[in-house]
């Protein structure tokens, strides 16, 4: 049921959410505006928002400078194939967790998301050296695995608790109905959890999209995905902001569209389980 | 008969096309982005042309990605990199460790003889050559010519501190938002100490004595230091502990600073249109000194961006035929046919300075290799480490940055210059104990 609620706040309210949603947006905005201006006006002080020389400039210049395809289809394969490989390892574990919990159970979950608090830079040697060892250095399979295995503490978390919203009593029904394990996962728990699924699946590309700790240090050019190719931009001596913006946003680019498209899922599926 | 001339000529063909293919080595270059290093990404065709059997990749990433990058390749054997840039902190340390390979295959027109005496020698161990400059830099007073000639002022050929002290309040005029002096404030082995521990040098002080025991104590520092915080109190610009070298570039290509001591590569953007607001207005000053008599010799900063084999490479001949394109003669006279003579890597010739052409073109050129000239990073009798600006020891990097941190607190005033030294110098202390340089 609908509180009353007075126009004036209702007024109110939107202004705030208006101007909260703008100061969080405003970096993006400023990169965009940023990406088109010359090195000079990007820089220049008092700031000029609107009123420069709109000029594709630097796009170009990033053009022939590298190759953005080659970096944005790395980027998507990883981000692809890590949370794919995710999914199949974190399904059956989340529905082991949520289903026949045993005594341990909640100190696995503790134990696997332990593992994301030890700093990534600690174990950036021992790493790189199995690398070497298995020739996975600047392959696309190699980091694939390393950001599959990061994300996984989230992936089964995050399914750990959808699943648990769903009430166990009709996997029991479908099993008296006679459905095997396989049947009941795919059939009767998949469709239930699907927008669970969905947002995991977003949430885990995003991270794999931005990864730019393990992405930067294992690869060197072939498998090196979006984040590379931003810090490429980054200059010691010189004037680099409007190219760096342009890199920017062309490397954020896809992942914000997706999100656009998929709001609706983020959201429920982020607020999925937190209100009875 | 005709036909099988074809056949043989086509067999011969096909089998010169399989060799080529199959020797065609790809070489992996990691560097930083800065317009030299881009304008050589851009003439890679050329040497390609030349070199059909090298092909080169490209890896540009942001300058201390690229160090912690290759660090680990190295340390680790890797092998993901076969020439790498480095600077001249890295090279000895490296060189030490045999972590590079001597550039002995440079071939006989490379003419090892032409580089810079005091760049050669940065770049060397044990009389071999392990780097090789791509372009060079030292210390230059920046100035504002318009503004210096309004307030009746001449740089003179060797200035002292005292008279950039003196410079800085005639030259200052905040309500204009021109402020006399733009130096270094962010914290940084790289950044501000970069310029302070050239400073101290200035004023006749090193960062460790003979025996490894840090100097942040002594006059020198004492004196230097004073003196920067109090310039930039007075005469700099506001939020001066968060500007490095690009933010400074920023502030004075805007017409912002009267002077600014900075390396001299900052003269090739200021002097540019493109990315400048005053191209017309800079004049080249030598680094200040600030004992009497200006012993101006071996006081300047050296620093050169330079290539380097890493030992895990499989490809070391062909690394070595690249990197002597790269730092040729030859390079410098393809860089100025297609982009001009101004724009060629400057400060690892000295053949390139006894260019007219060249000289024309770049009015900074005898600032800059007079400065170059008179900066010798070897060690010395009192100075037991390469380096001016830095100390190549490994410990450095780190030292460097908790002093440079002391040093921004001085600046932004959170602390006093005396407590800032003494941090500084509590900390060097614990840091060069614990690297076994100091003995107990």
């Amino acid at each position: 049921m609908a509180r009353n609620v007075s126009t004036g706040r209702k007024i109110g309210t939107t202004a705030l959410a208006w101007f909260v949603g703008l100061v969080i947006f405003f970096p993006i905005l400023w990169t965009f505006l940023t990406s088109f201006k010359t090195e000079l006006q990007a820089i220049s002080i008092p700031p000029v928002f609107v009123g420069f020389d709109w000029t594709l400039e630097n796009y170009q210049t990033i053009q022939t400078q590298s190759n953005y395809f080659h970096f944005m289809a790395n980027s998507i394969y990883l981000s692809l194939g890590s949370t794919a490989l995710g999914l199949i390892v974190a399904v059956p574990a989340a529905w082991a967790m949520a289903f026949s919990p045993t005594k341990r159970t909640k100190d696995i979950l503790l134990w696997m998301l332990s593992t994301k608090m030890l700093p990534a830079v600690g174990v950036l040697i021992p790493v790189y050296l199995m690398f070497i060892k298995f020739g996975l250095l600047d392959s696309r399979l190699g980091l694939i695995v390393v950001l599959f295995l990061i994300n996984l503490p989230i992936i089964v978390w995050m399914l750990y608790t959808y699943f648990k919203e769903i009430p166990g009593e009709i996997l029991e029904a479908a099993r008296m109905d006679g459905a095997s394990l396989r049947k009941e996962i795919t059939q009767v728990l998949a469709p239930m959890a699907v927008p669970g699924i969905a947002s995991t699946v977003l949430l885990n590309v995003i991270l794999s999209w931005n990864e730019a700790f393990w992405t930067l240090n294992l690869t060197t050019s072939n498998a090196a995905p979006l984040t590379a190719f931003i810090a490429s931009f980054s200059s010691p001596q010189g004037n680099f902001y409007a190219k760096l913006s342009a890199a920017s946003m062309l490397a954020i680019a896809p992942i914000l569209i997706v999100g656009w498209f998929s709001q609706k899922q983020l959201v429920r599926g982020l607020t999925f389980g937190a209100v009875k | 008969m005709r036909f099988s001339m074809l056949t043989a000529s086509a067999v011969a063909l096909i089998a010169v096309a399989a060799t080529s293919a199959q020797a065609q080595t790809t070489l992996t270059i990691g560097t930083v982005n800065n317009s030299d290093m881009i304008r050589m990404q851009g003439l890679t065709p050329e040497f390609e042309k030349a070199h059909p059997d090298i092909k080169l990749n490209w890896v540009t990433l942001e300058e201390n990605i690229l160090r912690q990058r290759v660090t680990t390749d190295i340390a680790t054997g890797g092998g993901q990199f076969d020439v790498m840039t480095i600077g001249t902190y890295e090279v000895p340390i490296w060189a030490k460790q045999e972590w590079l390979k001597p550039l002995d295959g440079l071939g006989d027109e490379y003419d090892v003889d032409d580089l810079i005496p005091a760049i050669r020698s940065a770049l060397s161990n044990d009389g071999k050559l392990y780097a090789a400059p791509f372009y060079a830099e030292s210390v230059l007073t920046l100035y504002r010519k318009d503004l210096f000639e309004k307030a009746g002022l001449t740089m003179p050929e060797k200035p002292t501190w005292d008279f950039i002290a003196e410079a800085a309040e005639k030259v200052t005029d905040k309500d204009a938002g021109v402020y006399g002096i733009c130096l270094r404030g962010k914290p940084g082995w790289g950044e501000n100490m970069g310029f302070l521990g050239n400073m101290a040098r200035e004023f006749g002080a090193n960062y460790f004595d003979a025996d490894w025991k840090p100097q942040f104590e002594s006059e020198g520092w004492k004196k230097a230091v004073t003196l920067y915080v109090d310039l930039m109190t007075k005469y700099g610009p506001p939020g001066a502990a968060s500007n490095g070298f690009n933010e400074n570039l920023q502030l004075f290509g805007q017409g912002k600073c009267g002077m600014w001591i900075d390396a001299s590569v900052a003269a090739s953007f200021v002097t540019d249109p493109k990315q400048s607001q005053v191209p017309d207005q800079v004049g080249f000053g030598a680094a200040p000194c600030g004992i009497e008599g200006c012993p101006n010799d071996g006081f300047n900063w050296l620093w050169a961006w330079s290539l380097a084999i890493p030992n895990s490479s499989q490809k070391a001949e062909a690394a070595q035929t690249f990197i002597s394109w790269a730092t040729s003669k030859e390079y410098l006279e393809l860089v100025a046919e297609k982009e001009g003579w101004a724009n060629v890597p400057p400060g690892t010739r000295t053949s390139l300075y006894e260019n007219p052409k060249y000289t024309e073109a770049a009015p900074f050129a005898g600032a800059t290799l007079n400065a170059i000239q008179h900066a010798d990073p070897s060690p010395t009798d009192d100075k037991p480490y390469y380096g001016l600006q830095f100390a190549a020891i490994p410990e450095f990097q780190g030292l460097g940055t908790a002093v440079g941190q002391q040093m921004a607190a001085a600046l932004s005033g959170s602390t006093s210059v005396e407590q800032a030294l003494s941090q500084a110098q509590a900390i060097a202390t614990r840091e060069m104990t614990r690297g076994g340089y100091i003995k107990n």
